[in-house]
């Protein structure tokens, strides 16, 4: 029989960036807010503190900030006829545990998508015609505007304190920032980061080849900074322990350096921390839920009433969870039907890696969103038609750390152990630069997310299951990408290079590292028979559900999630504070 | 519909519930705006932060305080009629406030600021005697009694030092003083009752000045180690306060911090209880004070044997073979406080010049480097910034060598400091504070 906790207007779903937004939102409407956030307490001091931080091994090789698989993962196959196995070691992506989930361990790399972004089915189709999107390819509108978002994307930046230069300001374009970016409102709240050696190069060489370069709009404060909740940020310092760590120095855009300190004064928030929610429980119609049902720090099973129930947990977790608690129709790949686990996308990147003999990068100095990028090869640019894809990536060469277990590239032909690697790594160290390009990933049919019918967690759930694989489209966009970036590699005339993409051989690898942007699952949308959330990210089918984070996308933009993530979160706050809670039912009529 | 409604209407039967039960304590009924006042000058006066325990409840005592005579445990100062104040008429609690003196005639030991506290105005005092009657609410528990050893739990010698130092005069604007200055000489020398630390103290534990009429009132003093600085920032230079501007006083109070300096110390929990809550025309009414206050140079100049230009080229080449402390400053401490030792403004406190940094007494900088540092959360600035505490990392020498390099860094004057030092400060930690050494398994 679970315990049953008091009352409570809001319950949120995990506390990282969009619980804690989320918190400070509702709180504000006088509401009594409690956000359940599955693993520990963590703040900057004592947590993230120098000098222990600053410990590769610990944190980026043994990942302690992250999930760990024994306790909570997915199973992985390629495609709806394999048998899938759990994601048993971290590789792939790297889902955050504790308070501030993965927004303490990210980068900082903060995107406004295109505007055609958001509305892409609808872009493809006035523009090249609905016969270039390939039969399995299931890409969606998001039911949402740019110009809708913008204030919301303008206002996440400022609590984010982002370094960068805008490029189009109310339509006017801007010197050295993106040209080709979508208006915004005000320009970014702190200055560009400081360059490194590698951006001005990557800088000069792509301003000579006609490009547009301009520096990484980073969630790493370029200054000591302010911002609206009176949270503060301190200038990075460039340690270059940012990804897979949470930051020493106050420095890295995070939940705990710009919302949390805020939100933990309010007399009507308050959070429990190591207490797993195993479920939303609904009432007996079906049409609303009554709160949460979870597992407490004690292992207890506790009931916890609730009239709003916000999902912020990672992704993959709201998907897994909605899957769980009957909260819309599961989608079936091979029907077709139904939607919840539908659209499950990825990113597909590539990139270089350049060697100079005479060059010293010093990569420890480095910060997660140093970089000099370029937008010229985006979703928005490219004519689908003719180059016979549908996609888009940005380009970025960036110089995050120079940690010496995972950070040693080497020249083509290095040996890889002995005393001929420890003499190539003598000789490398510091000397390569890196070009990325950071691109979409479509939606298909069959990419997708559902309850694997073999294995479970520790509380004997079915764990979720996820089907994906690379697809032709995406391939021939990243080995268009390939080209470009080999011609500016080569313009940069390093003594060696090496260049690393996906080919049409390539299958969906779990093992390496590639990102943390795992989207789709929950989409949003305008009609209830091909999205789970409506465009205010409420359930179609519970009305007091409303599910944040990037499980929303209806399939993966060309940048990283969180500034589109940031947006929504406030878009949401405001319908359920301007209308939802005046008149608390469905916010579209389906 | 949600209980938007049912929560906000929820808070208001709570307070009148609260509202209730204290007034059938008090004699006399007070308007609701006499109540908050009272309260605003409770946080003046920072009531809470002696008569609250460490988890305790608010006003109820029992917070232990040490005094060279021993331990002094704070009273219940809530409308409880047994354990508290309840009983107290508003003569009574004036007479407490302004002289000392229980209810039952007993004197009260000078750890409450009645030598300060004897310039409230008869205003106040009714206010201050309304919130406490009846915006506080009751609690029946009596905290320990105070364990003063012989002669000084003769209650009836503090009599004798009060006829020698106290001075019951009520506060006397000065004739043409600006209005705004004797605001902020009223708070200050009055509910703030800054001099009790920052006023050096005489033979007799008596601070040397109440007011400004001495040159030592606000002068500065050393508290268990700890320097509180010297408070008086007008006169030619540019020691102190005297290089602060009115604003970055105010956002001291309000915030803990400005673009100088970071609250330590015991000066953190006045920030939090009370400087943070007080409206921004008393804190500019302070500040302005403080700054038309002149004070004297400081004897001999004392010379230092570097610049900040030339300290932060040896840190920025890390050109520090020959000296471990700054070494240890980049291992340590640039991270944060960077090569020119300025920090960033408002997050983390500039080394240059700072008053703990060169205070003649170490002490307090020892406990910040070993024990590390956190602000308050306040209203305007919520984020509670800290400093992880070192000294799981650094041994006696190594700490030692540390603040020896940044008491001379950058143009600092301060003594070397000894690894004896250091261990005396090691010794004062508290067994249950927070560390930040690795704490995973291997």
């Amino acid at each position: 029989m679970a315990k049953r906790k008091p009352h409570v207007d809001v319950v949120m779903i995990g506390l990282g960036w969009t619980s804690s937004m989320m918190g400070m939102e509702l709180t504000d409407e006088g509401l009594n807010v409690l956000a359940l956030e599955r693993g520990p307490d963590q703040d900057t001091v004592p947590d993230f503190a120098y000098p222990k931080m600053a410990d590769e091994l610990t944190y980026a090789v043994r990942y302690q900030l992250m999930q760990r698989p024994a306790k909570s993962t997915v199973t992985v196959r390629h495609g709806v006829r394999d048998m899938a196995v759990p994601y048993r070691s971290l590789g792939s992506f790297l889902p955050g545990n504790g308070v501030g989930g993965a927004g303490t361990h990210w980068n900082g790399h903060t995107w406004r998508p295109q505007p055609q972004e958001l509305r892409l089915k609808s872009y493809v189709e006035e523009n090249f015609g609905a016969d270039i999107i390939p039969d399995e390819m299931t890409i969606q509108d998001f039911g949402v505007s740019y110009d809708e978002l913008e204030p919301h994307f303008d206002f996440f930046e400022k609590v984010a304190g982002i370094s960068g230069k805008a490029g189009n300001l109310n339509g006017e374009t801007q010197q050295g920032g993106n040209p080709f970016e979508g208006w915004r409102s005000s320009e970014y709240p702190l200055p560009p980061m400081p360059r490194t050696l590698n951006d001005t190069m990557f800088r000069d060489v792509a301003s000579a080849q006609g490009l547009h370069p301009f520096p990484m709009p980073a969630g790493n404060a370029s200054e000591a900074y302010t911002n609206p909740y009176g949270m503060q940020l301190a200038p990075c310092n460039y340690c270059g322990f940012c990804e897979r760590f949470g930051c020493l120095n106050y420095s890295k855009s995070s939940p705990q350096t710009c919302v949390l300190g805020a939100l933990k004064r309010r007399d009507n928030f308050s959070y429990r921390t190591n207490c797993e929610v195993m479920k939303v429980e609904l009432a007996e119609d079906g049409k609303t839920a009554t709160g949460v049902t979870y597992i407490d720090e004690n292992g207890d099973e506790v009931f916890q009433p609730a009239d709003l129930v916000i999902m912020g947990a990672y992704s993959l977790h709201n998907v897994h969870l909605l899957l769980l608690s009957g909260i819309g129709k599961p989608y079936d790949p091979i029907s077709g039907e139904g939607v919840v686990g539908k659209n499950y996308a990825y990113q597909m990147n590539g990139g270089a890696t350049l060697y100079f003999k005479d060059k010293a990068f010093n990569p420890f100095i480095g910060a997660g969103a140093n970089g000099e990028v370029l937008n010229d090869f985006g979703v928005e640019q490219i004519d689908f038609a003719k180059e016979g894809f549908i996609g888009g990536s940005y380009f970025n060469a960036a110089m995050t750390n120079g940690q010496p277990i995972r950070n040693m590239p080497l020249p083509g032909g290095a040996p890889q152990w002995g005393a001929e690697w420890k003499e190539a790594v003598q000789e490398t160290y510091g000397h390569t630069m890196t070009i990325g390009s950071h691109g979409s990933n479509m939606a298909y049919r069959d990419c997708c997310l559902d309850l694997d019918p073999t294995y479970t967690d520790d509380h004997g759930r079915p764990l979720m299951r996820m089907t994906f694989n690379w697809k032709a489209n995406d391939v021939r966009m990243t080995q268009f990408m390939k080209d470009k970036i080999d011609t500016l590699s080569q313009a940069l005339e390093p003594d060696d290079y090496k260049l690393s993409f996906k080919d049409f051989e390539s299958q969906y690898d779990v093992r390496p590292y590639q990102t943390t942007h795992n989207v789709g699952g929950a989409i949003m949308g305008s009609d209830p028979s091909t999205s789970v959330l409506n465009r205010y990210l409420q359930s179609w089918d519970v009305h007091n559900v409303f599910v944040m984070g990037a499980s929303a996308f209806p399939q993966n933009i060309q940048y990283n999630p969180t500034g589109l993530v940031g947006g929504l979160t406030y878009w949401a706050a405001k319908a359920i504070r301007e209308q939802y809670l005046k008149n608390p039912g469905p916010l579209v009529q389906a | 519909m949600m209980h938007r409604i049912g929560f906000i209407a929820l808070a208001g039967l709570g307070l009148m519930s609260t509202a209730g039960t204290a007034l059938a304590a008090a004699s006399a009924d007070h308007s609701q705006d006499e109540v908050a006042r009272g309260e605003y000058l409770s946080r003046a006066g920072d009531c809470v932060a002696c008569h609250t325990a460490p988890g305790g409840k608010p006003f109820a005592g029992g917070l232990e305080i040490d005094s060279p005579f021993g331990t002094i445990v704070s009273t219940n100062i809530t409308p409880d009629p047994e354990a508290g104040i309840g009983d107290y008429s508003r003569d009574e609690f004036a007479a407490a406030l302004r002289e000392g003196e229980r209810a039952d005639g007993a004197n009260l030991y000078p750890a409450m600021p009645y030598t300060a506290y004897a310039k409230l105005s008869d205003d106040d005092i009714d206010a201050l005697y309304a919130y406490f009657m009846q915006g506080v609410a009751p609690v029946d528990e009596a905290p320990a009694e105070s364990d003063i050893g012989f002669p000084f739990d003769q209650r009836w010698g503090i009599g004798l030092w009060n006829w020698l130092f106290a001075d019951t005069e009520a506060f006397e604007p000065r004739e043409g003083q600006d209005a705004q200055i004797t605001r902020g000489a009223y708070l200050v020398q009055g509910l703030g009752h800054c001099g009790s630390c920052h006023t050096p103290r005489g033979l007799f534990f008596q601070e040397k000045a109440q007011d400004d009429d001495d040159e030592a009132f606000l002068a500065g003093a050393s508290l268990g180690g700890w320097w509180a600085p010297n408070l008086r920032g007008g006169g030619e230079g540019d020691a102190g306060l005297q290089g602060w501007r009115q604003e970055a006083i105010v956002e001291y109070l309000a915030t803990g911090r400005n673009d100088h300096d970071a609250v330590v110390g015991e000066m953190t929990s006045v920030v939090a209880n009370s400087t943070s809550h007080l409206t921004d025309d008393d804190l500019q009414a302070i500040a302005a004070y403080l700054k038309s206050l002149p004070r004297e140079a400081d004897g001999e100049e004392k010379q230092s044997d570097t610049t900040p230009a030339q300290t932060e080229r040896v840190l920025t080449a890390a050109d520090v073979e020959a000296d471990a402390g700054a070494r240890l400053y980049l291992d340590n401490c640039n991270a944060c406080h960077f090569a020119n030792g300025e920090g960033a403004a408002k997050v983390f406190p500039s080394l240059v010049g700072n008053e703990l940094v060169n205070a003649d007494d170490p002490t307090g900088l020892l406990h910040v480097i070993l024990e590390g540092a956190r602000l308050p959360s306040t209203p305007a600035k919520p984020e509670a910034l800290a400093m992880p505490g070192f000294a799981w990392r650094l041994s006696d020498t190594e700490a030692a060598e540390l603040a020896t390099f940044v008491r001379g860094a950058w143009g600092n004057h301060g003594d070397a400091v000894s690894a004896d030092q250091v261990a005396e400060v090691r010794e004062t930690l508290p067994e249950d504070r927070e560390t930040s050494a690795p704490d995973f398994e291997p």
